[in-house]
């Protein structure tokens, strides 16, 4: 090691710096054009398709294709069914948000004592919904909370409370799709609180207990300190994911009773694959994007004054 | 105290009944004879096993066309995936070149654009291209995976520069090191990152329902919900269709649970 062959020392990396920028531009270029082509392509279009008024006409011979500007936007701001959507998405966001994270954690703290048995049996099985493929359990769901022979109502009338026509009426259609949406997704969550949950030490609780805390006790002062930045950045991206509600309502409820379940992007494909309007659709999807992109940007404010972003 | 263990133990076996009981309960109907599912109250055990639900749905349905098409897809999928984002994301982590940063800077920025935005220019492109309702325009999204790319990135950085550095002495090329060192290291993310885009491909909805416009190419849950709109009376036959799109999702995850939690929780964790 002590003696460098000179030539050598001068060839070598050169030589090897050259042959290894050529693998890895040949390692990260596939990956990068198709990136381009497939990704970002199609977003920077959709943003010009939205200032055109691409219709039916404009499918079948593109000279019918018009530059409009913002009309698209004007159209979708007067008109009442784009909002009904904005207003169903951000009531499915309010109530689900809380809904979902709030029986993520519950079922996390659960776990998370040592008294229950099986725990790793448990996890597994909590999460399992999440994979599911979500319109089998979308129709399933759709039986469960059927009006005259669904179980959820049996389950009511067995106690001694009413029927509920979950699925066609416009005041309970919501909270129905949440409960499946709920039942599907709290597993996730619920194994990122776990996570987290398992890097408390033990001590904490033993100086708790010590100092006379109860069980609530416990929670306030130990868990929920705990895990609070990790309950933050998951209650913000739970939001971005309830913004893209799309197949829940186009299986159990077909947008319906009276448009109540029409989320934005169900709109959105309506719009564009329905009717065929691809300008005003994509218009629809950047106001979609900009929502997401806002409450984003929030999340990276609200994290990084926590501390929780890396 | 062992009062307080038995409430959570109670309250672990309501939260298992809960979350089990619409997949037992779809298995079960799903053996039930015609019409046996609508009466009140609801039947939870069929009052006799019949498969004959299974037989229509595969028989007359044309089910086994739509499970052929889920399963190539999600295969066809998985390997494309693999093959695009592995070697970026290897090379992101271990290997110089010129703008590595800005580009990965770019990339971390184009995180946020959620993929349904290019749905429309995209699905124009791919009609001028002759791709509409085929299987190729169908895997064309897995081909564009950000996250894909971070998450075989995040895990290459721990490969230790030595090991490279060794074989490169050696007189190893680039790509012999990316095959004989690299991969089998990267093993447990490549397990990780094709059983997401396995289940993710099988579970997609809108762009299958979007792109693939004949009968004849739909997957599984893009027959599954235009059955369910033809048949909204026939429960029994509509569960039978929900336990073959799901049965071999979960058993697969169940199969490899741990690398997919392990996957996921490493992915969230940087946010």
């Amino acid at each position: 090691m002590t003696v460098v062959d000179p030539t050598l020392a001068k060839v070598r990396p050169s030589r090897g710096r050259g042959a290894r920028e050529r693998a890895a531009w040949a390692f990260v270029a596939p990956a990068l054009i198709a990136i381009g082509l497939f990704f970002a392509l199609p977003v920077i279009a959709a943003l010009l398709l939205s200032l055109t008024d691409f219709d039916i006409y404009a499918l079948a011979n593109l000279d019918n294709l018009r530059f409009v500007g913002l009309q698209n936007y004007e159209r979708l701001l007067t008109n009442p069914l784009f909002w009904g959507a904005m207003k169903n998405t951000l009531t499915f966001a309010v109530l689900g948000v809380p809904l979902s994270i709030a029986a993520s954690l519950a079922a996390a703290v659960i776990l998370n004592a040592r008294v229950v048995k099986w725990r790793p049996i448990w996890r597994v099985m909590f999460f399992a919904p999440y994979v599911t493929t979500l319109v089998a359990t979308a129709v399933v769901w759709r039986y469960l909370l059927h009006t005259r022979y669904g179980v959820i109502n049996w389950g009511l009338e067995s106690i001694g409370l009413p029927a509920v026509d979950w699925l066609g009426d416009p005041s309970t259609s919501i909270p129905a799709i949440l409960m499946f949406v709920v039942w599907k997704i709290f597993g996730y969550n619920m194994l990122i609180f776990l996570a987290v949950l398992q890097t408390v030490p033990d001590d904490l609780y033993e100086a708790a207990r010590i100092d006379g805390a109860g069980s609530w006790k416990q929670f306030r002062h130990v868990t929920l300190p705990a895990i609070a930045p990790t309950m933050l950045l998951v209650s913000i991206i739970s939001v971005a994911s309830f913004f893209q509600l799309f197949a829940e309502p186009y299986v159990m409820t077909q947008g319906g009773p009276a448009q109540s379940t029409v989320t934005v992007l169900y709109f959105m494909y309506e719009e564009g694959f329905k009717w065929w309007n691809l300008g005003s659709a994509s218009a629809v999807a950047f106001v979609l994007f900009l929502c997401i992109l806002a409450i984003t940007l929030v999340q990276l404010a609200v994290a990084k004054r926590v501390g929780a972003y890396q | 105290m062992k009062i307080r263990a038995i409430l959570l133990n109670l309250a672990v076996a309501l939260i298992a009944l809960i979350v089990l009981f619409p997949l037992v309960w779809m298995v079960s109907v799903s053996f039930m004879a015609t019409g046996e599912a609508a009466v009140f109250p609801p039947p939870l055990l069929p009052s006799h096993w019949t498969l004959e639900h299974y037989r229509d749905l595969f028989l007359n349905q044309g089910m086994g066309r739509y499970l052929w098409n889920s399963f190539a897809l999600a295969t066809l999928a998985t390997i494309l995936a693999l093959s695009f984002t592995v070697p970026a994301g290897y090379a992101f982590a271990k290997l110089k070149f010129a703008g590595r940063e800005r580009l990965f800077q770019f990339l971390v920025a184009a995180l946020v654009v959620p993929a349904q935005i290019g749905t429309l220019p995209l699905f124009l492109m791919l009609k001028s291209m002759g791709l509409v309702n085929t299987y190729a325009g169908a895997l064309v999204p897995w081909l564009a995976s950000i996250f894909g790319l971070f998450l075989v990135r995040q895990y290459a950085l721990s490969i230790p520069d030595e090991m490279l550095e060794a074989a490169r002495i050696d007189g190893a090329s680039e790509g012999q090191i990316f095959r004989r060192v690299v991969l089998p290291t990267l093993q447990p993310i490549i397990v990780t990152l094709g059983l997401f885009v396995f289940l993710g491909s099988w579970n997609d909805f809108l762009w299958p329902l979007i792109i693939l416009t004949d009968q004849s190419n739909y997957t599984l849950p893009v027959a599954l919900a235009a059955l369910s709109r033809e048949h909204v009376q026939d429960i029994e036959l509509m569960m039978a269709g929900a336990v073959v799109t799901v049965a071999p999702v979960l058993i697969l995850f169940l199969a490899l649970q741990r690398y997919y939690i392990r996957g996921m929780l490493a992915g969230s964790v940087k946010g």
